[in-house]
């Protein structure tokens, strides 16, 4: 197994496999609460609540896929779908891992880098959950104090400043075109805030546009 | 009375979590493997696990609150398993609110009739697949597009993938300016943003110049963390003005 071609072969076969292990055992899980307790629901039910949310969720998770995959190299995107949490945790994390060890994305070794980050962190956000469960009793009125609730309410921006300066100081003439972009959209329209993820490919194609012409211009 | 914090909904949790937990491993042996014969440093490697760990604790515990908040209605076992794997806060809240309106109720008290709360457990898993299907079936496709556009020209690939990432990093800090036009306090969002960067400016000030290279790996997370701490007076700053 020497060549990049054949190690990603054989990520892709092992990823499937756990993939669709994954997708068999998540649809497991409502089956059997189903059958243990005899309770099928009116499939009008299933279906009116999904109207409620897979013509969003689809398209985002499907804009995802396309964004992401090329972001997160092989490995890395099997886990992160399937662990979720992407936007908020396992892109930020997988992107500053590749650039603290100086390992550029869609390459063998940003590659590496990428998948042990995510998987890293998905073992930490399950260690978390499972003793913030276990220990509620005891640090639940601290986490939900109100004097805390601002620094929860700021996850998004207090992740996001440190990246522009990280990416857009490194690419601040291709940065330019969507950075203008969305402020100017999110100003004009505060309720597409909620669907922050649906702008990200439209963000992607403008700065992929104004970097294929500076590059043709010779500017970067 | 079905009680969606018995024991045989917390066994389900336990399979689910095993195999997430499996399945991270596997994957961390296979990269660690190809990494070492890539010559990347045992030391290196090590670094970059720990960063991520210490990034990932503080987003791990606003996930931790997300699981709290859907408790009061469906327990802890669900919302534990279903943020655990793909699902996002952003998305668990309105997937289980919608299906609690499709079988007549809401998330306002804890759910214990089991055809509810089938119905939601439904809802919620399949609201959110398509990464699980359009990965296997079409990630190695667009992971070859990316190839290709590298082997034609190496520094147009590269720029390529930097133009991917700020288009995402644009979208995000964009929806930072979404509640500027609320008033003072609709500008806390962009406050805590800048105070964050500068935060990271500070760090690469004693990376560069101080040459304190071990920062180069907890920057982010030391800048976010920050931000978040600053972001409580910054609020009552804040409040206390208007």
């Amino acid at each position: 197994m020497d060549s990049y071609d054949v190690f990603r072969d054989y990520e892709h076969r092992v990823g499937r496999w756990w993939m669709l292990t994954g997708f068999a055992l998540l649809l497991a899980v409502p089956t059997a609460i189903c059958v243990r307790y005899d309770a099928w629901p009116p499939i009008t039910w299933v279906l009116k609540g999904l109207l409620g949310v897979a013509p969003i969720y689809w398209t985002v998770g499907t804009i995802e896929v396309l964004t992401y995959v090329p972001m997160l190299g092989t490995g890395g995107s099997y886990l992160g779908f399937f662990t979720g949490n992407l936007t908020s945790l396992k892109v930020p994390c997988a992107l500053n891992a590749m650039e603290a060890a100086g390992v550029e994305p869609g390459t063998e070794a940003g590659e590496v880098i990428s998948t042990i980050a995510i998987a890293v962190s998905a073992l930490v956000t399950t260690a978390v959950i499972a003793i913030g469960v276990l220990l509620l009793s005891q640090i639940r009125g601290f986490l939900e104090s109100p004097a805390l609730q601002p620094a929860f309410d700021n996850i998004l921006p207090a992740l996001f400043g440190p990246l522009a300066v990280v990416y857009v100081a490194k690419n601040w003439k291709i940065a330019m075109t969507p950075l203008v972009f969305m402020i100017t959209l999110f100003i004009c329209v505060p309720s597409l805030a909620s669907s922050a993820s649906v702008l990200v490919p439209v963000g992607a194609l403008l700065a992929i546009g104004a970097a294929r012409i500076l590059y043709k211009k010779g500017l970067v | 009375m079905f009680d969606p914090n018995n024991t045989f909904m917390y066994c389900l949790v336990a399979v689910v979590i095993v195999f997430v937990i499996a399945m991270s491993l596997r994957f961390i042996v296979l990269a660690w493997r190809r990494a070492r014969k890539l010559g990347i440093s045992s030391q290196l490697l090590r670094r970059t696990a720990v960063s991520a760990a210490v990034f990932t604790i503080v987003p791990a515990i606003s996930i931790l609150l997300g699981v709290i908040a859907l408790s009061k209605a469906l327990g802890f076992p669900l919302p534990w398993l279903r943020l655990s794997v793909i699902g996002a806060l952003t998305y668990e809240t309105p997937a289980a609110a919608a299906a609690a309106q499709s079988a007549g109720t809401d998330l306002s008290r804890l759910i214990t009739d089991p055809e509810i709360f089938s119905t939601i457990a439904w809802v919620m898993t399949l609201g959110i697949v398509p990464g699980t299907i359009l990965v296997p079936a079409f990630g190695k496709k667009i992971e070859n597009g990316i190839m290709r556009i590298r082997s034609k020209d190496e520094k147009w690939g590269s720029l390529f993938m930097s133009a991917l990432f700020l288009g995402m990093i644009s979208a995000f800090l964009g929806m930072v300016f979404g509640t500027i036009r609320e008033g003072l306090r609709g500008w806390i969002p962009f406050f805590v943003m800048v105070v964050s960067a500068i935060l990271m400016c500070v760090c690469a000030v004693f990376v560069k110049v101080l040459k304190w290279k071990w920062m180069e790996q907890y920057a982010l997370p030391l800048s976010m963390l920050g931000g978040m701490f600053l972001a409580i007076p910054i609020t009552n700053l804040v409040d206390a003005l208007v």
